[in-house]
């Protein structure tokens, strides 16, 4: 068992008891709601005559079902639009803050939660989305729940879990050009499988992550779960300290900052720190990784063969087989040139500021192809304005994207935002399982948002690092 | 925080017949498209399940074992390994379990995915490979002949063999002691939960 990590330290303070089932009952410091899996929770409350015990530690908004397009009420889809009017008679029972799309703050549950300040180190986060593990950037302890856990966290803001064991992943040297945090997360993926964080909870270290931003460590944290691993975090340090000190919440309470940071340093694993498993990567020799199958552990680098089926894992050979007949890809070859007919630049895992930037430096001076139809949807109303500021929309709108409203849009087939057909798309978001997109025949190819950019540009899947300069005109 | 009384059955043994859904990696948006979590309760959620598998573009039936009569009365789902990764969709179990399933016998499952199913009282056995892939093919063969899963025990028994499995130690004792709702059981730590959160720097309760 580990001793002296973060996870070993957090678990402590939150730990309520042990439960005769053996598992630990833990107090959840935020518990993050949105639409679609809430509803039925509060549904089993009103059935048990429960009230929400700490609406003060409830945070809500609303991303999967929100159009991207028209935001106006009522919403086109009538379910979708039942479904915000229940969230919306929900939260305004129960006294729960809603970041509405109204309030300039609404946003992918992932993206808001950080920006909001309330994302803090040594905190438990749990909410009924498994990409929770976004939160853990922050060296918070972070879970995706199902429903009926979310009744049990709303009726008593605690949760029945068992402990875990943790693997150390530390990711040595410095990242190459075009190389993101994205690479670095589908390459962890690839080698320890989809599986292969299944009983862990990872712990993300060495150099290429320490020197990440903190958008960044959450575009590998996100991913944890692709690997199996429930829970990702990154120790908080002076990046976290810093990203913290600048968000409104703690601009206007300087004193909580102060009174908190101690706390923050205290949760960081130790250097004595033990663990049950430790794996080490060589960042430097990373290039940008694109996905060719439909898992997300089915990642190739972009000048690298498509494996054969039979090199793999005995295991892996079946799924491998069928993914390959699905994306219509050959063993041999490269990911270079596969057609695209959509480039998606949004998620939860790449739609946040530095995202945005990386992709509009790709895109600036380019024009989309003309077989391609591109959109850049921002992860919150915040990170849009924040673009719009900088005048990325302007780049991305004169290169042809559509410019759209926060949600996570394309990322799954739950609203307007949808692959039609056999349609393939380049996608800066995190699962490639069949259907995903919204269309059963549909491809998506996970990549990086430089990479996104780059294969919109070009219609098909390209190395960025190789995308012909931009003609300058004197 | 008041509460009512919840019946949470004591789940020792689960017996019936068999389905096999054979492959590794069976996310759970192919379990239930996300298309059908459009809706404030799970009700109806059985008759979507793998349902792209299940039903081409213009919803004729294809080639699937949850469409063969042969198994209409299954109550045991048998998988292969990582079954139910990806999203943490509730949805997921409960269109199985509204489907007719009572437990899933497999090679290893996703976490979030077994712990949505100890919520629902479904037990999520997991066996050996080999073990696993007689028993599929066993069904095919004997589709109407029952399993029984002895989840205190952790064994399965068909055709003649019985076969040890293992069921998670938490998730046993839940399901044996019937405590695996655990709502009013952790309602009633309420002194303890303060307790805890009174000892956090950032969890005071506020005006």
């Amino acid at each position: 068992m580990s001793s002296g990590t973060l996870y070993d330290k957090v678990w402590d303070r939150h730990k309520v008891t042990t439960l005769p089932n053996g598992q630990d009952q833990l107090f959840v410091g935020l518990h993050l709601i949105h639409e679609v899996t809430s509803p039925q929770a509060f549904g089993m409350l009103r059935e048990r005559d429960i009230d929400v015990a700490r609406p003060d530690l409830t945070l809500a908004t609303v991303d999967h079902i929100v159009p991207t397009a028209d935001q106006s009420r009522p919403f086109a889809d009538d379910a979708a639009e039942e479904m915000m009017s229940e969230l919306e008679a929900n939260v305004r029972d129960a006294g729960i803050e809603f970041l509405d799309p109204t309030s300039g703050e609404q946003g992918i549950v992932h993206v808001v939660g950080p920006e909001q300040g309330v994302t803090q180190p040594g905190k438990t986060i749990v909410c009924g989305d498994s990409h929770t593990s976004t939160h853990g950037a922050f060296g918070a302890l972070a879970f995706g729940v199902g429903t009926s856990q979310i009744r049990d966290v709303l009726a008593t803001q605690t949760i029945a879990m068992d402990k875990q064991d943790v693997r150390k992943i530390e990711v040595t040297g410095e990242l190459g050009e075009g190389v993101e945090a994205k690479d670095v997360i589908l390459e962890i993926i690839r080698r320890l499988g989809t599986d292969g964080g299944v009983g862990y909870v990872y712990e993300y270290a060495g150099e290429a992550i320490e020197s990440l931003d903190m958008e960044g460590r959450m575009s590998i944290c996100n991913m944890s779960i692709e690997g199996g691993a429930r829970a990702g975090y990154v120790n908080p340090d002076g990046t976290t300290y810093s990203w913290l000190s600048e968000t409104d919440y703690f601009e206007e309470h300087p004193a909580e900052y102060d009174r908190l940071k101690p706390y923050w340093e205290s949760i960081r694993s130790d250097d004595d720190a033990e663990y049950d498993d430790v794996v080490t990567i060589d960042g430097s020799a990373l290039e940008p990784v694109v996905t060719w199958g439909t898992t997300p552990g089915q990642g190739v680098g972009i000048t690298d063969p498509i494996p054969e089926p039979e090199s793999l894992p005995e295991d892996k050979q079946d799924t491998a087989r069928r993914a390959q007949e699905h994306m219509r890809v050959e063993p041999g070859d490269t990911m270079e040139g596969y057609p695209i007919d959509v480039a998606f630049l949004g998620s939860c895992t790449n739609a946040r500021l530095p995202d945005l930037r990386r992709g509009a430096a790709i895109v600036e001076g380019r024009e989309v192809h003309e077989d391609v139809r591109a959109m850049v949807v921002p992860g919150s109303q915040r990170v849009k304005a924040a673009a719009e500021s900088e005048g990325l929309d302007e780049i991305f709108r004169e290169a042809g994207f559509e410019w759209r409203g926060a949600g996570c849009s394309m990322c799954l087939g739950m609203n307007e935002d949808q692959l039609e057909g056999d349609e393939a798309s380049a996608s800066s978001s995190n699962r490639n399982f069949v259907g995903r997109q919204g269309s059963k025949d549909g491809r998506t190819v996970l990549m990086n948002p430089q990479m996104v950019a780059a294969a919109a540009v070009e219609g098909e899947v390209t190395d960025v690092r190789e995308l012909p300069e931009v003609a300058t005109v004197s | 925080m008041t509460g009512s009384e919840v019946d949470v059955p004591e789940v020792t043994e689960v017996s019936g017949t068999g389905i096999p859904i054979r492959g590794n990696d069976i996310d759970t948006d192919q379990i239930i498209p996300a298309r059908y979590l459009k809706a404030v309760t799970f009700e109806g959620l059985g008759q979507f399940a793998f349902f792209d598998q299940r039903y081409d573009d213009e919803d004729n039936p294809k080639d699937h074992p949850m469409n063969e009569d042969r198994y209409r009365d299954a109550s045991i789902m048998v998988v292969n390994s990582n079954f139910g990764c990806g999203s943490s969709r509730e949805h997921a179990p409960q269109a199985l379990m509204r489907w007719g399933i009572d437990a899933l016998i497999g090679e290893s499952f996703a976490e979030i995915f077994a712990g949505n199913c100890l919520a629902l009282g479904v037990p999520t056995v997991t066996a050996e490979a080999e073990d696993v892939r007689d028993l599929q093919n066993w069904i095919e063969e004997y589709p109407d002949e029952e399993i029984e899963i002895d989840v205190a025990a952790e064994t399965v028994h068909f055709d003649d063999r019985t076969v040890p499995v293992t069921v998670d130690d938490g998730q046993r004792k839940a399901l044996v002691d019937g405590i695996w709702d655990t709502t009013a059981l952790m309602q009633s730590n309420a002194e303890a939960i303060e307790a805890t959160a009174a000892d956090l720097p950032y969890a005071d309760r506020s005006d």
